[in-house]
């Protein structure tokens, strides 16, 4: 869980957001994937979000729903899930790991075995994408004892209720959406209103990512700028792992790419410089 | 409105982008049920639109038993061709007093896609199908009436292309377009408050079938027998015997091949706790909690869940449910058209399979009720097809 303080201290004192790449465990194969998160964290990933396999994920569009297909087809299934955060974390002490999955997996192992497992394994944080606020208190109670982070997600049309009561929970980082619908890089991010922003920080949530059709270096530099202090970027990386399915090593090049595009559009320096141009311009 | 759960089972489990919408509804619907002229509205288009009461029909010669009376619920003959109409009224008369112009909806059988086609070209709502691709070969003459009543029907490829991947593709279209589109769910599943609102949307159901068993017969049945695939029909006619603890409570699932294979869609008889599509309930998975395909030779009953309520009704031991397999249900289909002059749909052809399997066994005096979901027209292509393979 500090892993995530530790994380946002050290990108504040370097003046960057957080980029936070998201792929689909064991997608194309186990041993591709761990090969994949590597080069991820290579390129400049300063966190990891990681998805688990499922056979129903209603909050997924066409792109990730295919990972999910992929890695369930090589026969990933959350043991295998585990064994490649094991190995990642035992490589990487420091990075944060988040794991984001459908409700029905941590229930089929039972809540305590499962968070039991997750903190065993190295993970920091779990989203579980069915579960909201309302529901979330088993959830919750299970992660904290074993010294997790429950993730909550924000979408634009919360209630200030629900905001106040994720808001008291929540721990790491806070999953701001950028817009409504499923994942995916057909339908692009909105912007969040700065109004949501504020009072995210008022009520002392944790800090705010950005997801949702984050596909673009001017996506991150307008979530910046927005106050977000990150983004996550899910199916925009998933779909270089489809475009180049037949060749690992196409895969990986195009991910050393896009992942040192994306991180270094988190620079606030570049903000700024993007910021002065774009006013020149207007 | 009641609370979120039966007992254990039901909730919400549903991306949080989801939950005004569910919230919306919810208060819409506890409005509607205190407002008279929505009531109005409702059972004056049950009655003047659909056809409502349906009939409670004694059978001749069904029962092989003379110690055995069945009689016949008739929801197959209300407009669309099965019960599923009833709800769907409901929820659409709903979607108006919400200001929304479009419905979205799941079928499988293409049943609620009929039913729900039906309504929006009567009340002027866009209207949106998914179905899974392979229910559209196996449901042709429904695809073609949906289109013919106006709707788009979206076959749905992903997964296994049946009912729980077009429930899938529905939440998803849900949850980009809540704002102007209502998701008209099919059945007594779902995430609250659907259970809820289908159960009272059909809740005539039983209602009707009380009123008139006890002006026939001057006495409650024995046993009420719905077939159940997520549940609505056989809720709708459960609800207002549960508080008559003497009628016993039958529901029907799909063993498909045989529960000891693992083509079925029997989640209550075979299947174990869990969340799927919003709902905490029993459903058909493997170990790790991936969801299983279902099986049955119905598309109505082809699902790998079930409602909460009954989940919790077998719980507390109040309903009782078996399953019957395909091999009975059509041996059911026939022998309805024969005895009795009536084609049952798929689906209702497994609960008139059981209580003929109850009225073989009986030995003391019973009273049943068969709740006749729909009529077998959508089905004629399939089963003959079926039966010609057998034959050859
Ligand atoms: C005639 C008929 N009966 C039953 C069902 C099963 O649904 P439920 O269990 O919700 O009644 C269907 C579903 O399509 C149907 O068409």
């Amino acid at each position: 869980m500090t892993r995530y303080r530790t994380m946002f201290a050290n990108l504040d004192r370097k003046q960057q957001g957080a980029f936070v790449p998201y792929v689909t465990l064991g997608d194309p194969t186990p041993e591709a994937s761990l090969d994949i998160i590597e080069t991820l964290i290579n390129a400049g990933a300063d966190g990891l979000e990681l998805g688990f396999p499922y056979s129903d994920p209603i909050a997924d569009g066409p792109i990730i729903q295919a990972s999910s297909i992929r890695a369930l087809d090589a026969g990933v299934r959350p043991k295998e899930c585990f064994d490649i955060i094991h190995k990642i974390r035992n490589r990487y002490p420091d990075i944060p790991i988040g794991i984001l999955l459908y409700s029905n997996l941590v229930l089929a192992k039972g809540l305590d075995p499962f968070y039991d497992q997750a903190a065993s394994s190295g993970v920091d944080s779990v989203l579980i994408a069915d579960v909201p606020v309302k529901e979330s208190q088993p959830f919750c109670e299970a992660a904290i004892k074993h010294s997790i982070a429950p993730i909550f997600i924000v979408p634009p049309n919360i209630t200030e209720a629900n905001l106040q009561r994720i808001s008291k929970q929540s721990e790491g980082y806070t999953y701001l959406l950028s817009r409504a619908g499923v994942t995916g890089t057909e339908s692009v991010a909105q912007m969040p209103a700065a109004e949501l922003i504020k009072k995210l920080s008022h009520y002392k949530t944790a800090p705010p990512l950005l997801g949702f059709g984050i596909s673009r270096p001017e996506h991150i530099s307008s979530a910046i700028n927005a106050g977000a202090k990150g983004v996550i970027s899910g199916s925009a990386v998933v779909k270089k792992i489809e475009e180049n399915i037949e060749s690992l090593d196409d895969i990986k090049a195009a991910l050393n790419d896009f992942t040192s595009i994306m991180k270094a559009a988190t620079y606030y320096q570049r903000q700024t410089r993007i910021k002065v141009h774009a006013e020149e311009v207007i | 409105m009641s609370t979120a759960y039966f007992g254990n089972f039901g909730g919400a489990f549903v991306p949080e982008l989801l939950i005004p919408a569910l919230d919306e509804l919810e208060q819409a619907f506890v409005d509607a049920q205190k407002d008279a002229s929505f009531n109005e509205e409702f059972f004056s288009l049950l009655e003047n639109y659909a056809g409502r009461p349906t009939p409670l029909t004694k059978t001749r010669n069904l029962s092989s038993n003379p110690l055995v009376t069945i009689y016949l619920k008739r929801e197959d003959l209300l407009h669309g061709g099965a019960h599923k109409t009833n709800q769907v009224l409901g929820q659409a008369l709903l979607t108006k007093r919400m200001g929304k112009a479009r419905v979205i909806a799941e079928t499988g059988a293409g049943q609620h896609g009929v039913a729900t086609a039906l309504a929006c070209a009567l009340l002027k709502l866009e209207c949106c199908i998914y179905m899974g691709a392979k229910d559209c070969q196996r449901q042709q003459p429904n695809v073609f009436r949906m289109r013919l009543l106006g709707a788009k029907v979206i076959p749905v490829n992903s997964g296994s292309g049946t009912l729980k991947d077009a429930v899938n593709e529905a939440l998803r279209d849900w949850s980009a377009n809540y704002e102007g589109s209502h998701y008209l769910l099919g059945t007594a599943a779902g995430p609250h408050p659907f259970p809820t609102i289908v159960r009272e949307f059909h809740r005539m159901i039983g209602a009707e079938t009380k009123a008139q068993i006890l002006k026939k017969e001057g006495r409650l049945p024995d046993a009420v027998i719905a077939c159940v695939g997520g549940g609505s029909n056989a809720i709708g006619m459960f609800a207002d015997f549960i508080d008559e603890e003497n009628v016993r409570l039958i529901g029907v699932e799909p063993a498909g091949k045989g529960l000891h294979t693992k083509e079925h869609g029997a989640a209550l008889c075979q299947g174990s706790t869990g969340i799927l599509h919003g709902t905490y309930t029993h459903i058909m998975q493997d170990i790790d909690g991936q969801i299983e395909e279902s099986y049955s030779v119905s598309a109505g009953l082809d699902y790998p869940a079930v409602g909460p309520q009954h989940s919790h009704l077998k719980d507390i031991g109040r309903a009782e449910y078996v399953a019957v397999t395909d091999d009975e249900a059509l041996q059911a289909f026939q022998y309805l058209a024969e005895s009795e002059g009536i084609i049952p749909a798929l689906e209702s052809s497994h609960a008139v399979a059981h209580a003929m399997k109850i009225a073989d066994q009986a030995e003391d005096e019973m009273l049943l009720v068969v709740n006749l979901s729909g009529r077998g027209d959508k089905d004629l292509d399939y089963v003959n097809q079926l039966l010609s393979k057998e034959a050859s």
